[in-house]
Parts: structure tokens; sequence; C-alpha cells
């Protein structure tokens, strides 16, 4: 049996106070039209991007994780935001969306794997 | 054996049959021997059988490498390192030496300064000293390939993003580089610059001069669904038609494969350090993983031979295992 002494008592009152406010403040976030903590994800998987396109928020963040065994990029065709290195697996690459608009984007590595992120206001 | 595609069914220049055969072969490194012009080939143990040296004619004889990857270490081959030494000791073991390799890209992984080193090293261990190198995407995957220029392309002095071509006993050898400043949704890429340069390096030679391409992705439609092809190879093709004999060498896709076009040879090696699925049998080109019993079956070295009169090479390997 666990006795909660007064300390822990108060730092799992502390955190649910945390969490709590978190939820808020994420809850608060989906009517905003920028919300910089939202992660729009994308899995690269079997040399693909999933989903191929993804419509975002401008000020939304945008997260690739490689699940290939095989290292891949994701570069901006029209160059609109800076490249990533080549990830490895499990590796992450992240960008804040920009200003609206329709953002295509390949892997340098293997230029047969495209995708789009489309950015509303 | 046919050693050109026989079966075409599909009219996509995969002879399914025949790639079969090749897998079964499985190899990494091709000897290649040039002989009053003509390129041929041996197995290890051919040439073991016959007492152990080449033919007396034999002018020239080199040997393919290709597709380290020094640095990968997933489940489809945890040590390419070592299979990768293996090779070596294979071209050491050889009784007459081969006179350079060429390693047709992918040395690396990751394209790390660490797994340069590595296979430097390892490299030292091998006999033959002369190699000359084309990359592949994984060599120059995060600075356009500065790094692998200088390491592999000073000695060259090779132009543009590093093509440049030699001459060895009376054959032009051309190594081309299709794996930079590729475009969205499209395949391996020559780029106007470099094919303005090949027209212009073969013009004056001699119709009768053999000529041996190489680079890192094959220069004929493989399978295009995989990227496994180069979009403007027809056009360098276009300023080779008039040779007599042209043999196109590539690795990239892991996986022996051979198409006999006119004079025009293509021939795929193997890896050093896993195999890849045949064109459109897996949902992507990913690392093959089989039995770790296997894994060095699928490995290895192949010897090739070109004889006077015949326009088709006649590939066969021996593994590693």
């Amino acid at each position: 049996m666990i006795t909660l002494t007064s300390k822990d008592k108060m730092a799992t009152l502390f955190c649910g106070i945390v969490f709590l406010n978190l939820s808020l403040f994420a809850l608060g976030g989906e009517t905003k039209s920028a919300d910089s903590t939202k992660q729009n994800r994308i899995e690269i998987k079997d040399f693909a991007f999933n989903p191929k396109t993804i419509t975002v928020k401008s000020g939304e963040k945008v997260t690739w994780t490689n699940r290939d065994e095989e290292p891949h990029t994701i570069v901006s065709v029209e160059k609109q935001f800076k490249k990533s290195t080549a990830l490895d697996t499990d590796q992450e690459f992240t960008i804040t969306a920009g200003a609206p608009g329709t953002y295509n984007y390949f892997c340098s590595v293997h230029p047969k794997m495209t995708g789009t992120i489309v950015v509303e206001k | 054996m046919p050693d050109y595609i026989s079966h075409d069914h599909e009219h996509d220049g995969i002879d399914r049959r025949g790639f079969l055969q090749c897998m079964a072969w499985a190899g990494t490194g091709l000897l290649w021997t040039i002989s009053g012009g003509v390129l041929a080939s041996r197995t290890l143990a051919e040439i073991a059988k016959a007492g152990g040296s080449l033919p007396a004619a034999t002018d020239l004889s080199f040997l393919q490498i290709s597709d380290s990857h020094i640095g990968f270490s997933k489940e489809a081959n945890k040590d390419v390192t070592e299979t990768f030494k293996i090779a070596l000791d294979r071209i050491n073991a050889m009784p007459t030496p081969p006179a350079f390799l060429i390693h047709t890209g992918d040395i690396t992984q990751l394209s790390k300064p660490e797994e340069f080193d590595t296979f430097d090293e390892v490299l030292k261990s091998c006999r033959t000293k002369d190699v000359f190198y084309v990359p592949g995407e994984h060599d120059v995957l995060n600075d356009g390939g500065k790094l692998y220029r200088e390491r592999y392309l000073k000695s060259v002095e090779g132009k543009g993003s590093g093509w440049y071509s030699f001459n060895k006993n009376g054959v032009h050898f051309i190594a081309l580089v299709n794996v930079l400043d590729l475009q969205a949704g499209g395949l391996g890429q020559l780029g106007d610059e470099q094919l303005e340069w090949l027209e212009a390096d073969v013009k004056n030679l001699g119709s009768s001069t053999p000529i041996v391409v190489f680079a890192h992705i094959p220069l004929w439609a493989v399978y295009p669904q995989w990227g496994w092809g180069t979009s403007d190879s027809e056009r360098a093709l276009g300023y080779l038609k008039r040779f007599g004999s042209v043999t196109v060498l590539n690795g990239h896709i892991h996986q022996v494969l051979q198409k006999v076009e006119g004079n025009v040879t293509f021939h795929t090696a193997m890896s050093t350090a896993f195999p890849q699925p045949a064109p459109g049998t897996a949902p992507s080109p990913g690392p093959m993983k089989v039995p770790a019993e296997q894994l060095r079956s699928l490995l290895g070295l192949t010897n090739v031979q070109y004889k006077q009169g015949k326009s088709a090479l006649a590939v066969v390997d021996s593994n590693l295992s």
C-alpha cells in the first residue's frame, strides 16, 4: 500500500491543475484561427506521405515522422519553407504553417513521393 | 538461360521470368574483362577452376561493387560493414586482381562523415587500389554532394556535380551523376549541362570504341513507379547510339537485372548490404528482409562476359555465403 505524503498530495493536486489548464487551453485553441499547439501529423510509410494532402490553419504546426527504414526529406517545391535534413527512421520534422495557400512538397531523395499542405486562414 | 529480356509480356521492359533467374544468382561485384575491345566476364568459381588466372588475351579486367550503405543497421542486415568486408575478401582472393574497381553509389546510408570514414578504412584492405566512383542519393543527402566530391571525385576532376570520363586500354569509361537536383514527381536526372558535356565528350571517338557508362540509378526504365529510372536517359543514350558496344552499369535497386537493346547492354548490380524487392512485388522498394541464413546468398560477386559476336552480356554471380 502506498501512502501519499502531504508533499505527494500537493504534487498530485498541482498536476491535476496543470492538466486541467492544458485541457482548457487546448479546447480554447480549437476555436481560434491560429493554434500553434495543434499538431498536424503526417506519417511517412512505404515511400508515401500519409495523408498525402492535409488542410491546416495558419500558425498551426505540421510534423512529419519517418516510419520507413529509408531516409526521406521534406522539400518545398517552390522553396516556400526551409527543407528538412534527411530523416532517419522515427525522426521527425516540424514546420509552422505560414500564410494561407497551397504548399506542394516532395522527398528530394525519392522524388516520386509528393504531398500537399493546404493552409487556411 | 537467356541473358536478355525474352519474356516481356507486360511490355514494360521487365522480364519477370528472367528476373527471377537473375535473383537466383544474386551478386554484387562484377568482374569485367576486356579483350580486344570486347567486354567479357567470368565467375570467380570459373577462374578458380581454370587454374587461377584470367585468359591470356585479356587486356583489362575490372570489378563493380555497389550500394554498401555503411551505417545501415536494421533488420535486413545489421552488419553491412561485415558483408562489405566479405565482398572485399572475395576480390582479394581472386588469382588475378582486377585492374580497378568501380563503386556505383550509396557508399553510406546517411551521408555521415563517419560512415564515409568506415568505408574508406575497410576499403584499405582491398588489394586493388584504384577505385572510380559515382554517387548514390544516400551519399549526397544534406550537402548537395559537397563532401562526396571532395573525397571521391577530386582525383578524377569531376565536372559539374561530379561527372567525368577516362580511358583504359582503349575503352572509354563515362561516369554520370543522376542523383542530384531531382524534381518533384520525377525520376533520376542527368540535366542539360551534363548531357551537353556527354555529347561533346564522345564526339570525337571512333564508333568502334567500346563504351562503358556507369551511374547509380538505372539509365533505363526498370520500374518508374518506384523511381527506378532516369528521366532524360534517352537523350544520353542517343549520343551513344552510333557506338558498336555500349555497356551501362548501374546500382540502386540491389538486384541483378539485365536488358539488351541494340548495341547497348544495361545491367544493375547487387548491393553488398541488403536486397530490395523485385519491381512491384512489395508495397515499397524498402530493404527486403530475408532469413539471416539467406542474406549472404543474396549478396555476392558477379562476373560478366561480353563475347565477341554476341551483343548480350552473360551474367553469372557467386554469392557471399
